[in-house]
């Protein structure tokens, strides 16, 4: 197997850590009060063609009634994924570990 | 690069959905078969959906003040090839348009096109690319994942620019690209390097499976570790 280098993992996450902090420092504020910091680019093209005139033609079947609910239900689709990857994962380690633990006990015999 | 529910002329919708079917059914049936591969194949798809069900949540904030979200369809294409994410990719967006009225039905061809298609695709290319170049895997994985995503979001532009070409269709990308591509470059970088992560783990933890695909160099026999 490869050589894996040790620094290589907590040098990638404090790089991660360091790009999720940097827009709180380095971003414009908002210009006027009623402007939301941190806004989705989703959500100002929509309002962009909305100002031009466009009107949506077709609405959602379900909408999460408040923002709250919204990010919940984000945070929900955040957690389904979370948790199946987490159990593929610990799942392929542990066959890892298995086929290890058989190989050295086949070698010992 | 969600398009809202109903922000898309009804044509538009309808040329994206069959452009977008095809790819589609191609992808699940390829999910149907690499799943019967064996054990660890499954558990692999299983994690490359997983990975873009999670990473396509989480909104992150931006240098630009605005704040959007990664799509992690990168993965799955370098593990997969491009087809599984179409599959996979229209899963997601489903799933959001339904819940969280994000996106929607009828920009759903249009969604899936950008997504779960063209990033995928482009992204792989540029895995392709790299590893022709003899690159490192870990730098072939980074720009792989970071094309995925920022192409997924050159798409949309597109797809906007051509259903509203105001002033003009160049004119119009050139506006919608710089709401969406600035946002983008430093999600593009995070993504990249959690994609890293990941493949780093995996070379670990399933280092036949990444050989077979061509991922990593031929792994030294496990017996010799013994």
């Amino acid at each position: 197997m490869r050589e894996q280098n040790r620094w290589i993992t907590p040098v990638l996450v404090a790089l991660l850590v360091i790009l999720f902090a940097m827009p709180f420092a380095l971003a414009p504020r908002p210009t006027s009060p009623d402007e939301e910091a941190f806004g989705g680019t989703d959500a100002a093209v929509t309002t962009m063609l909305e100002q031009d005139g466009t009107e949506p033609w077709f609405d959602p079947i379900f909408e999460p009634g408040s923002g709250e609910i919204e990010s919940g239900l984000f945070g929900l689709q955040a957690a389904l994924g979370a948790g199946v990857l987490g159990y593929a994962l610990g799942n392929l380690r542990g066959r890892k570990v298995e086929r290890e633990t058989v190989a050295s006990e086949h070698n010992r015999t | 690069m969600h398009i809202a529910e109903g922000f898309l002329p009804l044509t538009h919708c309808v040329v994206w959905g069959l452009a977008s079917a095809p790819f589609v059914v191609h992808g699940a049936r390829s999910v149907i078969t690499q799943a019967k591969e064996n054990p660890e194949s499954k558990l692999l798809l299983a994690a490359a959906g997983a990975f873009t069900f999670m990473m396509s949540a989480i909104k992150l904030p931006s240098v630009t003040g605005s704040s959007s979200h990664p799509t992690g369809t990168g993965a799955g294409a370098i593990l997969f090839k491009p087809p599984v994410m179409a599959f996979m990719g229209t899963v997601v967006l489903v799933f959001q348009a339904l819940l969280l009225a994000h996106g929607g039905l009828t920009t759903l061809g249009a969604n899936v096109f950008s997504m779960a298609i063209a990033g995928p695709w482009a992204g792989y290319a540029v895995w392709v690319a790299l590893r022709g170049a003899r690159a490192p895997m870990e730098v072939s994985v980074f720009f792989a994942m970071a094309t995925a995503n920022l192409v997924t979001y050159v798409v949309t532009s597109l797809q906007l620019a051509l259903a509203y070409p105001d002033p003009d269709l160049l004119g119009a990308f050139g506006k919608f690209a710089t709401v969406f591509a600035l946002t983008q470059v430093p999600l593009a970088i995070m993504e990249g390097i959690v994609g890293v992560l990941l493949f780093r783990f995996l070379a670990k933890v399933v280092p036949p499976e990444l050989a077979r695909r061509g991922i990593i160099a031929a792994p030294v026999k496990d017996a010799a570790h013994a």
